[in-house]
């Protein structure tokens, strides 16, 4: 095993720099939203969240549409990574707008279409793992996640897109397709903390993908191991 | 509508669900991480053994 890269080190530092400045920007520096309260304040983390969640989603199936072409077991060990952590992350989006939701909609959960395709791509990505679970052949396994992701990475531009397409009753950030649509209004503090929480979940993403790169990299270690002892 | 909701207390439930879940989950690297070399080490002995073992 290498050792950790100093590269590294000091974006494991600069993550935990970042990610305390943006939780004091939502919690303190943002002003309290009149209608929704101090609750309005998880929107920071859960746009951060869901911002890195459809990125990782979208690199997987660019890394799988890589690993079938090149055949490199680099790009697949980068697409594990970056499904894992998304899947992570998206999870955190979709329990935060529900706590969101609680107060503001007066319901924990309602099948409204981005609920819906949120709750099927994270159920899409929890497959992914399993699939690969099923699979001894590490050749078989990368070639089979790879076809997965890029018919999986599907469902992020549909998410995202969903409330611009049809009657949602989830507000628009980025872009409201018309004027009925509910969308956000933000003073400018607001938009500091926002595109804080952008840039700082962007860091610490990239530190956890590297991270679980590394693990997979040692996996495979272990694997080729197992093999020439046991022959 | 005057006044503020309080919704201080749904605030801090997701503040709480996102620090713990993030780090659980590095939590998880750090042990996998762990778990793996131990691994290795293991069979990187058992590997350096076993050409003695056939002789």
């Amino acid at each position: 095993m290498q050792p950790k890269p100093t590269a590294l080190k000091i974006l494991d530092v600069v993550s935990i720099i970042v990610l305390a400045i943006s939780t004091y920007l939502a919690l303190f520096f943002a002003p309290t939203e009149l209608v929704m309260g101090q609750v309005q304040r998880v929107f920071y983390f859960h746009i951060g969240t869901a911002w890195v969640g459809l990125l990782g989603f979208v690199l997987a199936a660019v890394s799988g549409v890589i690993y079938l072409v090149t055949k490199d077991m680099k790009w697949d060990r980068f697409e594990v990574a970056a499904v894992e952590v998304s899947t992570m992350f998206f999870f955190l989006t979709i329990v935060l707008g529900s706590i969101w939701a609680r107060p503001a909609w007066n319901t924990w959960w309602t099948w409204d279409p981005r609920l819906t395709t949120a709750a099927v791509t994270e159920l899409i990505y929890i497959a992914y793992f399993m699939l690969r679970q099923g699979i001894d052949d590490p050749e078989k396994r990368a070639r089979f996640g790879a076809v997965y992701t890029l018919l999986g990475g599907i469902s992020a531009p549909i998410t995202f897109m969903v409330i611009r397409l049809f009657r949602s009753i989830h507000p628009v950030v980025v872009g409201a397709a018309n004027a009925n649509q509910d969308k956000l209004s933000m003073t400018g503090d607001m938009k500091i903390a926002f595109f804080f929480a952008l840039f700082a979940f962007t860091i610490i993403f990239i530190d956890l993908i590297w991270h679980r790169v590394r693990l997979s990299g040692l996996e495979e270690k272990v694997e080729q191991l197992k093999l020439k002892v046991s022959m | 509508m005057d006044t503020i909701p309080d919704t201080s207390s749904y605030m801090t439930a997701g503040f709480i669900v996102t620090f713990v879940t993030m780090g659980i989950y590095v939590l998880s690297l750090y042990i996998r991480n762990q778990n793996l070399k131990r691994d290795v080490d293991t069979l990187e002995s058992l590997q350096a053994e076993k050409p003695k073992s056939k002789k």
